[in-house]
C-alpha cells in the first residue's frame, strides 16, 4: 500500500500533522519518510490527520511522505519471545544492537521474532478436525521451562483442511490450512484483516494482534488462589491472587523497583513479562544479567527461561513509552491463552501516564488535574481490567496478574495517578519513606496497605494452608496496629513508664517487624521464603506472644522477660533456619516452653 | 517565528545574521506548513522584523571534538572562549546524542573511593553511576563536588585515563571561578574541559550546555577509553530555563509551571551516564541541584530522584551544627551500592555495617524528638546511648576536613568504633558471626 500516503505539514516533537490524504484509519500504523519511522494515527480531521511517532523526529521535513499500512499497531505473537528483550513497539534490542551499535538509531527495521529459526514442531490436530478460536493445534518447546502452544487465531473458525507432520519449521512456514466457515467473522469484532466467507486461511506459528485490543476469552472467573511470591509481608499479610491487580506506589528510593524485581524473580507465575517503562537503563541491564544467572526455585531453570523483558528507558522516545504497556499486556494475554499463569510487572505506570500527559500537551488538549488529560482514569482502568483469572477459549484455566509500580510526584499519594490507580486495583502496597530511611525493606507500610482478595481466597487457604491461617494473620496485624497507637504515647513520654502489658505489645511488635515483616533480599535464603516456613514463623511468634502474656499476667516484669535472649532468637529465625530444614523450627516452640517453665518456677 | 520557509528540517540549526554583521545561532523547534518557530541561542536582542537574514544549515546542533578539548574552556554551546583559538576537530557530533541500547550496557560494579566517609561508607559512588547532590542555596555543595573531584581519582597519582567534564548552567561567575581555581590547584586543569553558561548568559543556550558537555564526555569515554566524571551544576537553573522557554512558547504547563516533558528532558541528560560494551571508558555523573526552599518534593529534585541512581542530600540543620560535609545520611542513598560493596569489592562486613548505621541513626531521630519533650535527663539508659551514638556519628564519622582523604578500611573501622557505643543486643541488622568478628564496645571517652 505504498502508494497511499499523505505528506507532513507540521512537526511538534513526536507529534506530526499530515495533510493530503484522508484514507487513514484511527490507530493505524504508518511509516514516515524515506527512513520509514514508525508512527500511529491518533486523530483525523477532514484536512489534516495527527500522528504520533515512536522514534526521534529530528531532521524530518514538511513534505516528507507518511505511508499508510492499513493495519493497526500490532505485535507478532509466536515462539521466540521468551528470554528476549524488546523495545516499546516489540523490536528486539539485540537485533537493533547488531544493526546500529551501542546507540539506538532511527528507522531500524528488524523482525520482532527470528523468522529463520527452525522450531521442532509437534502437531496435535489432524485433518478434518473442527478448528475453533484458541484451539491448540501444535506445540513447540520454546525454552527449557515453557512450551509454546500454537493456537488458531481468535477470528478463525472452520475445518482443518491440511496440517503438516511433526518436524522442524520456521515462522514463515504455513503449518495448517483452515477452511473458514461463515459464522466466524460475526462472532468477534472484525479485525482489519479478518477473513471473508469460506476462505482458505493459512495458519502459521506466528500471529499478529493489535496491541490496544484485549484478546478474547471464554469467561472471567473469580480470583480464588494466591500468587505465591515468597515475600512474607505479601504472601501472609497482603496477598495478591492469580489474575489480580496490585499497585506499588512509593517515592523515589523506597524500593519500588526492588520489590518488582523480587516478585519477578520468585513469584510462582509460569511466565513473567517485565515492562521497564520510562525507567533507568542500568536497571534493565541488571535484570538481564541477574535473571540469566538466577534459578527458578521450582523448576531449577534459569529465570530468563520464563521472562520477557520490554525496555523503553526514560531517554527513549516518549510515544513508544505509551505503547510499551500495551505491547506487554498483549504478549501476556497470548501466553495466557495457552493456559499459563502470567504476571506482568509494569515499572512504572506513572511514566506511562506522564507520556500521555506529554502527548496530550503537544496536542493542545484541555488538561484536567495537574496537566494530565481527562481520559487518564479511563485509560488506566482499561489497562488494569485486562488482568483477570479466566477460562480460555480452549477451556484452560489461566490468568494475567498485573502489578504496577506508581511513582507519585513528591511521594504524595493524593496525586492523580495514584488516586486513579487506587480506584481500579484491589491490592495496594504502599511504600513508606520513613521505613526506607531506616532501611526497613520491603518498605511496605502495614497500616496503609490492603488486599481485597482475602475473602475470595478464603477457601483456598482453608484447603491448602490450614483453617487458622486467617486468624493468625489477623493477630499479627492486630499487634502491629496496637503498636502504632502506643507509639503516639511513647513519642510523648517514653516507653519506660508504660505498664508491662503495653511494653510487651511493643516488644512483640518489634519481633514481628524485625523478624517477620522485614525481609532481606540479599540474603541467601531469606530472599525467598516458602509458604510453609512463613506459617511456621508466624506460629512461633504467636506462641511466644501467648507465653509472654501468661507470664506478664502472673506479674513477672518485662525486664525479667527481656533478660532472656528468646526474643532475639525468634527474630533471627529468618537467618538461622534454612528453607529446607523446617524441622528445626519445632525446636523453637519447645525453647519457648522451656523459657516459660524457667521463669514460672523462678518468679511465680 | 518565520514564514515562507522552504523545506526546513525539525531540530536543524539556523544561523541568523543581524544587519549583515553579527551572527547568532538558533534551532527549529516547531514546524507548521511553511512557518517555523526558532529558538535563538544567544538571546533575541537587536533582532527586529526587518534586519535579519536567516540561513538554514540543514544540520542538527553539533560540536567539534578532539582530545584537545581537555584543558580548554567553552561557552554554553561549545565555542572556545579562552582565547586559545578554535579546536582542530577530529569529528563533529550531534549534541542531542542517542539513547544507549539497554542490552549494550554493562551493569556498573566498580567502587570509586572518594575518601569521604559518609559517601564511601553509606552511599557509595560507583563508576558509571549518576549520583546527584541535592543541596540548598548557601550550602557547601561546590566544596563537596570539588573534594570529590580532587580525591576520587586525581589524588593517588593515577591520573591516566581520567578526565573531568564540567558544565555550568546559570551559575554565578564566582562559582565557575572557584571550580577553575580548584582544578588548577590540584594540577588537574590539563584534564578538564569546561562548558560555561553563566547566570547572565542567554537562557536558551543553557538548554544546550549539558548536552554539549555530555557529548564531549561520551566521545572521550567511549571512543578514547577514558573514565570521565561529569559535573553538572546547577540543574535547577536548567529546569528553570526550560520552563521559561516553554511558557514563552505557550505550552500547557504541568506542576509548578514546568512543562510536562521535564521528566523526559532530565532523563535524556542523566541517562547518558554509564558503561557500554566494547568501550573501555565510562561516564559518571555528579549533577548538583539546589532545592528551592530546601524542598525535596519540588518537581526538580523529585523528578531527578526518580531518574538518578540515588542521591546525596545536604541539609541545612546539619550544616548549622558545623558538620562538613553536611550530608543528611537518611535520605541519601546509592542504588548501585549493593552490587559494588562487600566481599571482593570493599570489605565483607560493609553492607551489614551500613545497614545498621542507617537503622540505628533513624532511631536516634525518634529519641531526639522524645528528648525534646521530656528532657534528656529523663531518657532511659539505652536511649542516652543512642543520643551519644547519634552525635558521635555526626561529629566523627560524617564530619571531616575538606582535605581529609580517608581510606575505605579507615571508614569502616570508624563505623565499628562508633557502633561500639551501643550495646551489642541493639545491633539487629548484623549477622551474628560478623558481630563476633568486628564488634567491640566503646564509650564516649574513647573519642
Amino acid at each position: 500500500m505504498k502508494d497511499e500516503f499523505g505528506v507532513i505539514y507540521g512537526i511538534n516533537g513526536p507529534i506530526l500533522s499530515v495533510s493530503g490524504y484522508d484514507g487513514y484509519k484511527m490507530s493505524e500504523m504508518v511509516l514516515i519518510g524515506e527512513e520509514g519511522l514508525i508512527g500511529e494515527v491518533i486523530g483525523i480531521e477532514a484536512e489534516k490527520s495527527t500522528i504520533q511517532v515512536f522514534e526521534d523526529t529530528s531532521g524530518l521535513r514538511p513534505g516528507a511522505p507518511v505511508f499508510s499500512t492499513g493495519g493497526q499497531l500490532s505485535v507478532s505473537l509466536g515462539p521466540g519471545m521468551i528470554g528476549n528483550i524488546f523495545d516499546g513497539i516489540q523490536r528486539p534490542l539485540k537485533s537493533i544492537e547488531k544493526d546500529s551499535g551501542v546507540f539506538i538509531s532511527r528507522g531500524v527495521h528488524v523482525d520482532s521474532l527470528d523468522m529463520d529459526r527452525k522450531w521442532s514442531l509437534q502437531t496435535l490436530a489432524s485433518e478434518g478436525d473442527q478448528a475453533f478460536p484458541g484451539m491448540v493445534i501444535a506445540q513447540v518447546k520454546e525454552t527449557e521451562s515453557i512450551i509454546c502452544r500454537i493456537m488458531i487465531p481468535p477470528d478463525i473458525r472452520g475445518v482443518i483442511k491440511s496440517i503438516v507432520p511433526d518436524g522442524s519449521y520456521t515462522l514463515r512456514d504455513a503449518i495448517a490450512v483452515v477452511e473458514v466457515s461463515a459464522s466466524a467473522a460475526q462472532e468477534f469484532e472484525p479485525l482489519p484483516d479478518s477473513p471473508s466467507k469460506f476462505e482458505l486461511k493459512e495458519i502459521r506459528m506466528v500471529q499478529k494482534w493489535p496491541i490496544r485490543v484485549p484478546r478474547p476469552v471464554d469467561k472471567r472467573k473469580i480470583v480464588d488462589r494466591p500468587l505465591i511470591t515468597g515475600q512474607r509481608i505479601i504472601d501472609t499479610l497482603f496477598p495478591i491472587g492469580k489474575g489480580g491487580m496490585a499497585a506499588i506506589p512509593g517515592g523515589f528510593g523506597t524500593g519500588k523497583t526492588m520489590t518488582q524485581h523480587q516478585l519477578a524473580k520468585w513469584s510462582d507465575a509460569d511466565i513473567i513479562v517485565y515492562i521497564g517503562c520510562g525507567e533507568r537503563g542500568n536497571e534493565m541491564t541488571e535484570v538481564l544479567e541477574d535473571f540469566s544467572e538466577l534459578k527458578d526455585p521450582r523448576t531449577k531453570r534459569a529465570l530468563m527461561d520464563r521472562t520477557i523483558l520490554i525496555a523503553n528507558t526514560s531517554n527513549m522516545p516518549v510515544a513508544a513509552r505509551e505503547a510499551s504497556i500495551y505491547t506487554g499486556i498483549a504478549i501476556a494475554e497470548f501466553y495466557r491463552d495457552m493456559g499459563y499463569h502470567v504476571a506482568i510487572m509494569a515499572d512504572s505506570t506513572s511514566r506511562w501516564a506522564e507520556a500521555l500527559r506529554e502527548l496530550s500537551g503537544r496536542l493542545e488538549e484541555m488538561p484536567a488535574e495537574e496537566g494530565f488529560p481527562a481520559y487518564l482514569a479511563s485509560r488506566l482502568s482499561s489497562f488494569y481490567e485486562r488482568a483477570g483469572s479466566v477460562t480460555t477459549l480452549s477451556g484452560a484455566d489461566a490468568s494475567v496478574t498485573i502489578i504496577g509500580a506508581v511513582s507519585p510526584q513528591g511521594a504524595d499519594f493524593s496525586e492523580p495517578v495514584t488516586q486513579n490507580t487506587k480506584r481500579f486495583v484491589r491490592v495496594f502496597w504502599a511504600l513508606d519513606r520513613s521505613l526506607a530511611y531506616a532501611r526497613h525493606f520491603p518498605a511496605i507500610q502495614w497500616l496503609t496497605s490492603y488486599s481485597e482478595y482475602l475473602d475470595d481466597m478464603e477457601e483456598w487457604y482453608r484447603d491448602n494452608v490450614g483453617s487458622d491461617f486467617l486468624a493468625h494473620r489477623q493477630s499479627i496485624l492486630k499487634i502491629l496496629y496496637e503498636e502504632s497507637e502506643l507509639m503516639e504515647i511513647v513519642k510523648l513520654i517514653g516507653s519506660d513508664v508504660l505498664p508491662d502489658s503495653q511494653r510487651l505489645t511493643l516488644e512483640m511488635a518489634r519481633v514481628i517487624r524485625l523478624g517477620f515483616v522485614q525481609q532481606n533480599a540479599y540474603h541467601m535464603f531469606d530472599t525467598y521464603v516458602p509458604f510453609a516456613k512463613q506459617l511456621k514463623m508466624m506460629e512461633i511468634i504467636l506462641h511466644l506472644n501467648e507465653t509472654c502474656w501468661k507470664l506478664v499476667k502472673l506479674g513477672i516484669s518485662m525486664n525479667v522477660l527481656k533478660s532472656e535472649d528468646i526474643f532475639e532468637r525468634v527474630i533471627a529465625i529468618k537467618y538461622n533456619v534454612g528453607n529446607d530444614d523446617l524441622d528445626k523450627l519445632e525446636g523453637y516452640i519447645s525453647d519457648i516452653d522451656d523459657f516459660y517453665g524457667r521463669l514460672y518456677e523462678k518468679n511465680a | 517565528m518565520l514564514e515562507g520557509v522552504e523545506n526546513p528540517a525539525y531540530d536543524e540549526v539556523v544561523e541568523i545574521k543581524i544587519d549583515g554583521g553579527k551572527s547568532k545561532k538558533g534551532r527549529v523547534v516547531q514546524i507548521f506548513g511553511d512557518k517555523v518557530a526558532i529558538q535563538v541561542f544567544e538571546g533575541t536582542d537587536e533582532l527586529s522584523l526587518h534586519n535579519t537574514i536567516t540561513k538554514f544549515t540543514g544540520r542538527p546542533m553539533e560540536i567539534k571534538l578532539s582530545e584537545e578539548i581537555l584543558g580548554r574552556v567553552f561557552d554554553g554551546i561549545g565555542r572556545p572562549i579562552d582565547g586559545m583559538g578554535e579546536i582542530y576537530a577530529e569529528c563533529r557530533r550531534d549534541i542531542n546524542g542517542k539513547a544507549i541500547n539497554p542490552v549494550s550496557r554493562i551493569y556498573p560494579r566498580n567502587f570509586i573511593q572518594t575518601g569521604i566517609s559518609a559517601i564511601d561508607g553509606l552511599a557509595t559512588l560507583i563508576r558509571g553511576q549518576k549520583l546527584p547532590i541535592f543541596s540548598g542555596n548557601g550550602l557547601p555543595h561546590d566544596q563537596l563536588a570539588a573534594q570529590l573531584v580532587r580525591q576520587a581519582s586525581l589524588g593517588g597519582g593515577a591520573t591516566e585515563g581520567f578526565a573531568v567534564v564540567f558544565a555550568a548552567m546559570g551559575v554565578k561567575y564566582d562559582v565557575a571561578d572557584f571550580f577553575r581555581r580548584t582544578f588548577e590547584e590540584s594540577g588537574a586543569i590539563e584534564r578538564v574541559a569546561m562548558f560555561l553558561n553563566l547566570a547572565n548568559d542567554p537562557v536558551v543556550e543553557r538548554l544546550a550546555t549539558p548536552r554539549a558537555a555530555l557529548t564531549a564526555a561520551e566521545y572521550l569515554a567511549y571512543e578514547k577509553g577514558m573514565h570521565i566524571l561529569v559535573i553538572l551544576t546547577d540543574m535547577t537553573s536548567y529546569a528553570e530555563a526550560l520552563r521559561e522557554i516553554s511558557s514563552s512558547r505557550g505550552e500547557i504547563p504541568s506542576r509548578k509551571g514546568y512543562p510536562g516533558y521535564l521528566y523526559s528532558e532530565l532523563a535524556s541528560l542523566f541517562e547518558r551516564a554509564g558503561i557500554v560494551r566494547n568501550g573501555k571508558g565510562s561516564v559518571t555523573q555528579i549533577p548538583i541541584l539546589t532545592m528551592p526552599n530546601d524542598d525535596i518534593t519540588h518537581p526538580v529534585p523529585d523528578l531527578t530522584g526518580y531518574i538518578t541512581e540515588g542521591q546525596i542530600v545536604l541539609e541545612r540543620s546539619v550544616n548549622q551544627k558545623g558538620v562538613y560535609p553536611p550530608i543528611n545520611i537518611l535520605p541519601s542513598l546509592s542504588r548501585l551500592m549493593k552490587d559494588g560493596i562487600g566481599k571482593g569489592y570493599t570489605r565483607e562486613d560493609h553492607p551489614d555495617l551500613a545497614n545498621q548505621i542507617f537503622s540505628s541513626y533513624a532511631h536516634v531521630s525518634d529519641i531526639r524528638a522524645l528528648a525534646s519533650v521530656i528532657g534528656e535527663d529523663e531518657l532511659s539508659d539505652i536511649d542516652k546511648r543512642y543520643i551519644q551514638f547519634g552525635s558521635l556519628l555526626e561529629t566523627h564519622f560524617i564530619n571531616q576536613n575538606k582535605y581529609e582523604n580517608r581510606g575505605i578500611s579507615q571508614t569502616i573501622q570508624l563505623g565499628w568504633d562508633i557502633l561500639g557505643v551501643l550495646p551489642r543486643s541493639e545491633l539487629d541488622r548484623i549477622a551474628t558471626d560478623t558481630l563476633d568478628k568486628y564488634y567491640h564496645p566503646m564509650t564516649m571517652s574513647d573519642f
